[in-house]
């Protein structure tokens, strides 16, 4: 099922919290959405969940547009809201009751489907108590669980993983990818390995604008547009010659020797080609000693830094 | 129509399981049954087989006890975030508007049905006009939908408990009192429109045994403009300029 979100405002005041968005998620794809607070993307989830009428453009959820299909538009939808809200008073499993009946869930799979729920989501040992007993983490599965309990296509996710502990990040991770097989799934999170760990795509959101589009990789790549090495050569004549053997190499654009430490060089290559052959092929011939390689990656956080504060 | 009557479902059973419920009845039942009768022109004092003492002292404990239970209905889900969790679900703002109205109403209509005893005991006692006691009910009834429509239109307003059930009272007495004491001072056009607005004069007339489609339409159109405010009110998060 797909969603497609065609230039999409959304103002509150003068503020445009969404400013004129456009993108597309199409079914078995795990979609990031990233930004700092005040970015836009949980205005944009509300709009998306039929909770908000945009000022202006339209999402098609499989092609019905939220301004005609509400109604058929939510049933398909799982939504966690950000800081997770429920019922304090109600039982777990009545609340569940609850909403997997508001969702149309018939009488005759209800049972089945909390029960799958319970176990999913990891609730069985508090599964009697009150909402408002439970610790953050298990408020934030009983989000999770309220969210899945209609087996919806599409999930909506505003931070799935604040207030839970590692193993259950890991857990919920893990579920998440399994969803994420079958469904559509967009996730919004400040914490970017997380993003790493589970998403195929990843979209970064800054003052209601999207300043990248793309999968961790392609971002990295578009970010750091040459290849840098980091390399170790011991056994060689001298720091001088060394650096000019390398320079003479045809991919290496910049040579850069590491001041505080010995033998080390930061070695650019030229755009769209790689140099660890030829360095390594180098290395060989005169008998030095290649002790390191790194390629650098640049991390998604200084992606993420550079385009987010501009 | 099955959403309305999933949520005002869940409003029920948080209002028993709460122990509001409980406390409403018991208050209900303890305050009107104390001035129908053991205190002030109660039933005996007036010496009449009637059920007028209830219902009078009813119409104005309802004033109160409604407003109540009103005021969390809406400004709690709005203050808690959980009205985002409700209008995301397969639901929209008149089946939860609807919902928490009807919620209410069968949890009056209760505290009513409990009070049949007192109408079985005075029959005992003497002739009892039938009409005037069933009329009395419908007209308790029609004066709970609009308090409750007050209510939860002063509900959708705020994410303060005490400022809705405050607001509630105070648009209340514009409809019980005020509306009254403005007609009576004023003479002509105005002096019809506000006995027109005030509550007590059609609530008189039904209370007396006369049903009237006027009397009807009034309590009728009241409780759908307060529910249609507190429609807009919800909805106001899509309006756009």
């Amino acid at each position: 099922m797909s969603i497609v979100v065609e230039n999409l405002t959304k103002k509150y005041g003068t503020q445009r919290a969404v400013d004129n968005i456009s993108f597309e998620v199409s079914t078995g794809e795990i979609l990031g959405f990233l930004g700092p607070n005040g970015a836009g993307k949980t205005t944009t989830m509300k709009i998306i969940t039929c909770f908000m009428a945009p000022n202006d453009g339209d999402v098609k959820v499989n092609g019905m547009s939220i301004h005609e299909h509400q109604d058929e538009i939510k049933t398909k939808i799982g939504y966690l809201p950000e800081h997770n809200p429920l019922y304090h008073d109600m039982q777990i499993i009545e609340y569940l009751e609850f909403v997997a009946e508001l969702q149309g869930v018939s009488k005759a799979k209800m049972p089945g489907r909390i029960a799958e729920m319970i176990k999913v989501c990891g609730l069985n040992a508090e599964k009697h108590k009150r909402i408002g007993e439970l610790s953050k983490g298990y408020r934030q599965r009983v989000g999770l669980a309220q969210a899945m309990i209609h087996d919806p296509e599409i999930l909506i996710l505003d931070e799935p993983t604040t207030g839970l502990d590692p193993n259950q990040i890991v857990e919920i991770r893990k579920l998440i990818r399994e969803l994420g097989k079958e469904k559509t799934v967009i996730l919004s999170t400040h914490i970017l390995p997380e993003v790493e760990a589970t998403c195929d795509r990843i979209l970064i959101i800054n003052d209601g604008k999207i300043v990248a589009d793309g999968s961790a990789e392609t971002l990295r790549k578009q970010a750091q547009g040459q290849e840098v090495l980091k390399v170790r050569i011991e056994d060689t004549p001298g720091k001088d010659e060394t650096v000019s053997a390398l320079q003479a190499l045809d991919s290496v654009a910049i040579v850069d020797p590491v001041s505080e430490e010995e033998n080390m060089y930061l070695i650019n290559s030229n755009d769209n080609q790689s140099s660890k052959r030829n360095i390594f092929n180098l290395c060989v011939k005169n008998n030095w000693m290649l002790t390191e390689l790194t390629p650098m990656e640049t991390k998604l956080e200084d992606i993420f830094r550079e385009l987010t504060t501009k | 129509m099955k959403p309305i009557w999933i949520i005002a479902k869940r409003e029920l059973k948080s209002f028993f399981d709460s122990l509001i419920a409980y406390i409403l009845i018991v208050a209900f039942l303890g305050i009107s049954g104390f001035f129908t009768w053991l205190y002030g022109s109660d039933v005996f004092l007036i010496g009449q087989a009637t059920m007028q003492p209830f219902f009078s002292i009813a119409y104005w404990t309802l004033f109160f006890f409604i407003p109540a239970l009103t005021m969390r209905m809406i400004a709690e889900e709005r203050r808690s975030g959980t009205l985002e969790l409700l209008l995301t679900k397969s639901v929209n703002d008149w089946q939860v508007v609807l919902g928490k109205f009807l919620a209410c109403l069968i949890l009056i209509a209760a505290a009513l049905a409990l009070t049949l005893p007192y109408y079985f005991s005075i029959m005992s006692i003497g002739p009892i006009d039938h009409g005037a006691v069933l009329t009395g009910y419908l007209g308790m009834l029609l004066i709970s939908m609009t308090y409750i429509s007050i209510g939860l239109f002063a509900s959708s307003i705020t994410t303060n408990q005490v400022v809705a059930f405050l607001l509630a009272l105070f648009i209340g007495v514009f409809f019980l009192i005020i509306f009254d004491v403005l007609s009576n001072s004023f003479t002509g056009w105005f002096a019809n429109l506000y006995s027109y607005l005030s509550l007590s004069t059609h609530y008189e007339s039904i209370s007396r045994g006369v049903i009237d489609s006027k009397d009807l339409i009034y309590f009728l159109s009241i409780t759908i403009f307060g529910l249609v405010l507190a429609e807009i009110s919800l909805s106001k998060r899509n309006i756009v300029e």
